[in-house]
């Protein structure tokens, strides 16, 4: 344990051995939340193991190397540990203190995908290409400021205790600071992270406690939008092919039906116990387009079969039960708040990745968390899990 | 931050929190039941959809079995040539549609660039010929008559010619041996629908993209023998199409060799004599209209009698079967379906109708004896029949005083069959027909296999018609509405006619039952019908059902599977009758019959011939000229559709048939040239132990020159009026 922690409990425990402390009753590996911890390693496990079968015969992404993109997954997932004990090591509460820098830092970095420092990936005009085969998506990083700098602003003044709930100002205050980096994110355009962001910003107002109207308004604020959006002509006719296609995949079966067709297709012909791995014939005969990202449940759905695949919802289960009951343990409203910004980043994103995958949801380009190839993805779905393990730890143990 | 408060959870919160972990929770649970419904509950059907979505098929068609004739002639077989073929998805991707590949593809083969863009385009309802009716997923054939010079030119420059194949491809051929078209007997094939291949999904012989597929004459009712199996190999492909192994071969099965009955000698004679039939009476002038004989159709049927086999079936007029191979031009098609042309798609063998004449005969003396008469009693032969102030006229209004049934035959006497016919719809209650009426004439056309299919194994057979009283109820109900409207009391001939219609039509006239008695009014019989009726007396009473197939022998030789005669039927008669009526078609070519004069100097003694004539006629037309005849082995049936008499138009073709197959002069000695059948073809070709069968050689038919036509010295003079 680092001792510029002062608020370490053990700081007033009597001195300890480094191996001691780790494992006595009160050190902080004892207290992580291991099933979230075992459940995200799990998930990431899997998730190279399917990235590996989607991309070993790809040798035109693989650059020959059947190995490639394992070694890639495994290497993100290892930063993410990092980054996830780094996460805990500072602490929520001392990065509280870092909001204000890390939500400016990361409107530069979006606004750089803008410049001509950005590339268009997909259709998504979202990525900083680093070099040497690097490149970030910087909008995976907004959703987590987007969570705290919300959090900061709307429990500040309620963890002071001078408030039941935020106030309006509060409220309006928290809701410009979220529209900023999306309006940003919508230029992009990258309508998938938006969508995300929107159900993250709902989930954090819900869970501040803010008024009712609040959390309705944006609802019906969002509902009217998006049919004004839709009648207005605003999306270009790709992204309308799309939802046309999430409908009804006969429609064009050989243009933008044809992902989720053959989506369907991998995961329907998996059957109980799947083909196996490396078996399955959509997966090597590579009919499933961006499969280790978007449309990586498909081998599994393939490969693993409903047991597989239902692990996955498993795991993903795991996590999020676990959020949820952290979010309700945790007695100071910030913790509360972060916790139910990444549950509803969580939950949204695999929603829609799988359900796209599974035909009811339309397709848009999201990753699925920690199994889906992708560093900035992976990066900050481990800070997440090392947020909410921060919140797990640094709860008081009377509470 | 040291003074945490020790609970910040308003209750507000707290349900919020609980809220959202339920509906966390129902995604999940959303998730997890699609995924139940996609991989348990429609797995099976995802997982066959990924089996074919990997699996390209390759398809090597199997060459169609050839037709052979009973020597073991082939009448179809195939032939190598080189097919340039385009295929329609590649070209439709292409920014013009393919015009300029096409454009070029046609300078090379010097076509018209139209008519390669009409070749593959495709079928439908407003579309002309050419069109492609097939798959448009199979390449399709642009010329079967590709020079070796021009596919190399296409092969080399396959960029210039994307989506153009020139191979070497087994095609259809029908070689007309001796002159033997055989056209609508063998019929012609046509590329496979979309709609069949449903169709034929899921049955034991389902359908390829590539297939072609029998659509008229034994090509399509042997079909399934015919087409073999084609070789499929599957390869597994990824999504660009690049194979990544192959999973299996479905080995193919070359089709059967289907051995017919026909003899393409006997067939050419039989085409030959038919069409020469028709032009010769075309240059005769009918005495009744005073114009010139149309002989706008006519069919022939040589049929062995004890097996009910066809040994020849040619109808006029007629086409080259070719003329389908590689896909009809639009110029072919027009001919091939116009009225001008007469139709000759049609086998009027089997789909001809047209009154039966005094052919029909032999059923009213059976129907006499049937009910009653005595064969031998003498009936008088008047020359002509009242009724009601009517007048039935015999043939030329010549009476022979009372003669037996057997001389009615020999002298077809109209009369005393009018007078038979009248007095059985008498007995049977006229106009208010008895309850249990026997309806001896048309019953026992019936079940002399009028009016009823013969099942001869070739499709889209006719059933002609026998106007009962049943059948007359049903024509006047479909008909009342036009007649009543048409017809006008003392109006002209027709307007009389629809006048009376209107009100009685539905009743069976005296008059209708005097017509019926020689086969007149509405009577209506095919010319494979009297075949088979005739075969039947010639063989003791047997009704065939006629076949033009006779075995399928496999590819390889070794499995034979005879098509059986089958029988559908006796004659209502007995022995006795049957060898009346046998002496009495007998008389016919005897001296005085009305056939004699077309068969002076037949060896009688060694051959017995039986004949009947027949001039039907019809209504606004000229009359038909039927011929039916019969030895213990043949029966030949003849008719000429606006031809004049039956043994005036029928007769000498019908007698040069016999001398060929017979091999006889007209003096009825051997002839030089010798028999060409001199009974019916007992065995099978010999098939060799690789599984192919020689071909006898076959010389064309020679005709007999004017010189070797010219009759012997009758034992009189040649009657004044035949029949």
């Amino acid at each position: 344990m680092p001792t510029a922690n002062k608020f370490s409990v053990s700081r007033y425990a009597p001195e300890r051995g480094a191996m001691a402390k780790l494992t006595a009753r009160d050190s902080v590996v004892r207290r992580l939340d291991w099933p979230i911890l075992l459940s995200a390693i799990a998930l990431s496990f899997l998730g190279a193991l399917l990235v590996w079968s989607a991309t070993r015969n790809r040798t035109s992404l693989n650059q020959g190397d059947p190995y490639y993109f394992l070694a890639r997954h495994a290497l993100n997932t290892g930063i993410g540990l990092v980054l996830m004990i780094g996460t805990v090591w500072l602490g929520h509460r001392t990065l509280r203190g870092a909001v204000p820098v890390l939500y400016g830092l990361s409107l530069v970095l979006i606004l750089a995908v803008l410049t001509p420092l950005g590339a268009t990936i997909n259709g998504a005009h979202a990525w900083i290409v680093i070099g040497g085969g690097f490149s970030l998506q910087p909008s995976e990083f907004v959703k987590i400021t987007i969570i705290l700098v919300m959090a900061m602003l709307l429990a500040t003044r309620v963890d002071a205790g001078d408030l039941a709930h935020p106030d309006h100002r509060t409220v309006v205050k928290a809701l410009c600071l979220a529209a900023a980096p999306m309006g940003i994110v919508m230029l992009m355009p990258d309508l998938g992270s938006v969508m995300v962001m929107i159900v993250i910003v709902l989930g954090v107002l819900l869970a501040s406690g803010a008024s009712n109207r609040w959390v309705l308004g944006l609802m019906g604020a969002g509902a009217s939008g998006a049919i004004l959006i839709w009648q207005l002509g605003v999306l270009d006719e790709y992204q309308i092919n799309r939802f046309a296609a999430f409908a009804n995949p006969e429609l064009d079966p050989a243009g933008v039906g044809y992902n989720t067709n053959q989506a369907r297709i991998a995961i329907g012909s998996g059957g109980l116990t799947g083909s196996g791995l490396f078996k399955g014939s959509q997966t090597t005969g590579q009919f499933v387009p961006e499969q280790q990202t978007d449309f990586v449940f498909t081998v599994a759905g393939e490969e693993l079969g409903f047991l597989g695949a239902g692990l996955i919802l498993l795991l993903l289960g795991v996590i999020l039960w676990r959020a949820c009951m952290i979010a309700r343990e945790t007695t100071e409203l910030y913790g509360t708040i972060v916790c139910a910004g990444i549950i509803a980043w969580f939950a949204f994103q695999s929603f829609e990745n799988i359900g796209m995958t599974l035909g009811i949801m339309p397709v848009a380009g999201l990753p699925l968390p920690f199994v889906s190839y992708g560093g900035s993805s992976m990066f900050a779905v481990w800070v997440a899990i090392g947020l909410l393990q921060s919140i797990k730890v640094q709860r008081p143990l009377s509470a | 931050m040291t003074n945490v408060p020790e609970t910040a959870r308003t209750s507000r919160v707290h349900i919020r929190l609980v809220i959202m972990q339920v509906l966390v929770f129902s995604m999940l649970i959303t998730l997890g039941g699609r995924l139940w419904f996609l991989q348990i509950r429609n797995g099976a059907e995802y997982y066959h959809e990924a089996k074919s979505n990997h699996v390209q098929r390759v398809v090597q068609p199997a060459v169609r079995g050839s037709i052979i004739d009973a020597r073991g002639v082939a009448l179809a077989d195939n032939e190598t040539r080189l097919v340039v073929s385009a295929s329609r998805t590649a070209l439709m991707k292409m920014k013009d549609k393919g015009k300029g590949v096409m454009t070029r593809l046609a300078d090379v083969l010097d076509m018209d660039p139209k008519e390669v863009m009409d070749k593959v385009r495709l079928c439908d309802s407003q579309t002309p010929k050419p069109c492609w009716n097939g798959s448009p997923y199979q390449p399709i054939p642009v010329t079967l008559e590709a020079t070796t010079q021009q596919a190399l030119q296409l092969r080399e420059r396959p960029e210039e010619f994307p989506g153009i194949t020139a191979e070497p491809t087994a095609v259809r051929r029908y070689p007309a041996p001796g002159g033997a078209r055989t056209s609508q007997v063998l019929g012609y094939l046509s590329p496979v629908t979309d709609e069949e291949i449903q169709k034929a999904k899921d049955t034991d012989s389902p359908h390829l993209r590539s297939d072609q597929v029998g659509r008229s004459g034994i090509e399509r009712t042997y079909d399934r023998q015919l087409r073999g199996k084609a070789e499929v190999t599957s390869y597994e492909v990824d999504n660009l199409g690049r194979v990544m192994g192959q999973t299996k071969s479905d080995p193919g099965i070359a089709g059967s060799t289907l051995v017919t009955s026909i003899d393409a000698r006997v067939q050419a004679v039989a085409e030959y004599e038919l069409q020469d039939a028709m032009k010769v009476v075309r240059n005769e002038t009918d005495n009744i209209t005073g114009r010139k004989y149309e002989a706008d159709s006519g069919a022939v049927v040589v049929m062995e009698a004890k097996t009910g086999r066809i040994v020849a079936m040619a109808s006029q007029p007629d086409y080259d079967p070719n003329a389908w191979v590689g896909g009809i031009s639009g110029k072919d098609y027009a001919r091939l379906t116009s009225k001008s042309s007469n139709y000759p798609l049609l086998n009027r063998g089997i789909q001809g109708m047209a009154p039966a004449g005094s052919i029909f005969k032999v059923v009213s003396a059976s129907a006499a004896v049937r009910a009653g008469y005595k064969f031998d009693d003498k009936y008088n032969c008047s020359s002509s029949y009242s009724l009601g102030g009517r007048s039935f006229a015999n043939f030329e209004s010549k009476g022979h005083g009372p003669i037996t049934l057997g001389d009615a035959l020999k002298f077809s006497c109209n009369t005393v069959f009018y007078a038979l016919g009248h007095k059985e719809w008498q007995r049977d209650g006229g106009l208010s027909p008895k309850k249990d009426a026997h309806d001896w004439f048309y019953r026992t056309a019936r079940e002399f296999g009028l009016g009823s299919e013969t099942g001869i194994d070739l499709p889209n057979e006719v059933t002609g018609r026998i106007p009962d009283r049943k059948w007359k109820q049903n024509f006047w109900k479909a008909n009342k509405n036009a007649w009543c409207k048409q017809g006008k009391r003392g109006g002209t001939y027709v307007e009389q006619i629809a006048y009376e219609s209107c009100l009685e039509g539905n009743q069976l006239k005296a008059y209708d039952s005097i017509n019926f008695a020689i086969g007149q009014g509405d009577v209506l019989v095919t010319p494979i019908q009297m075949a088979t009726a005739y075969s039947a007396i010639s063989n003791g009473g047997t009704l065939y059902n006629p076949t033009v197939g006779k075995a399928v022998i496999s590819p390889d030789g070794k499995h034979v599977e005879m098509i059986k005669p089958q029988s559908h039927g006796r004659l209502p008669i007995g022995a006795k009758t049957i060898s009346d009526l046998d002496t009495g078609l007998r008389s016919v070519v005897e001296p005085g019959g009305t056939a004699a004069w077309r068969f002076g100097g037949w060896p009688m003694d060694k051959i017995p011939m039986h004949a009947k004539t027949g001039t039907a006629q019809v209504y606004g037309k000229q009359t038909t000229s039927w011929l039916a005849t019969y030895t213990k082995d043949f029966t030949i049936v003849m008719t000429i559709s606006q031809g004049g008499t039956g043994s005036g138009a029928s007769g000498p073709a019908v007698r040069n048939l016999y001398n060929a197959i017979y091999g006889l002069t007209m003096d009825g000695k051997p002839s030089p040239k010798g028999a060409l059948l001199p009974g019916p073809q007992a065995g099978l070709p010999r098939v060799n132990p690789d599984g192919s069968i020689d071909s006898p050689e076959i010389r064309p038919y020679v005709p007999p020159s004017p010189e070797q036509l010219e009759p012997p010295v009758l034992a009189g003079p040649p009657p004044t009026r035949h029949d």
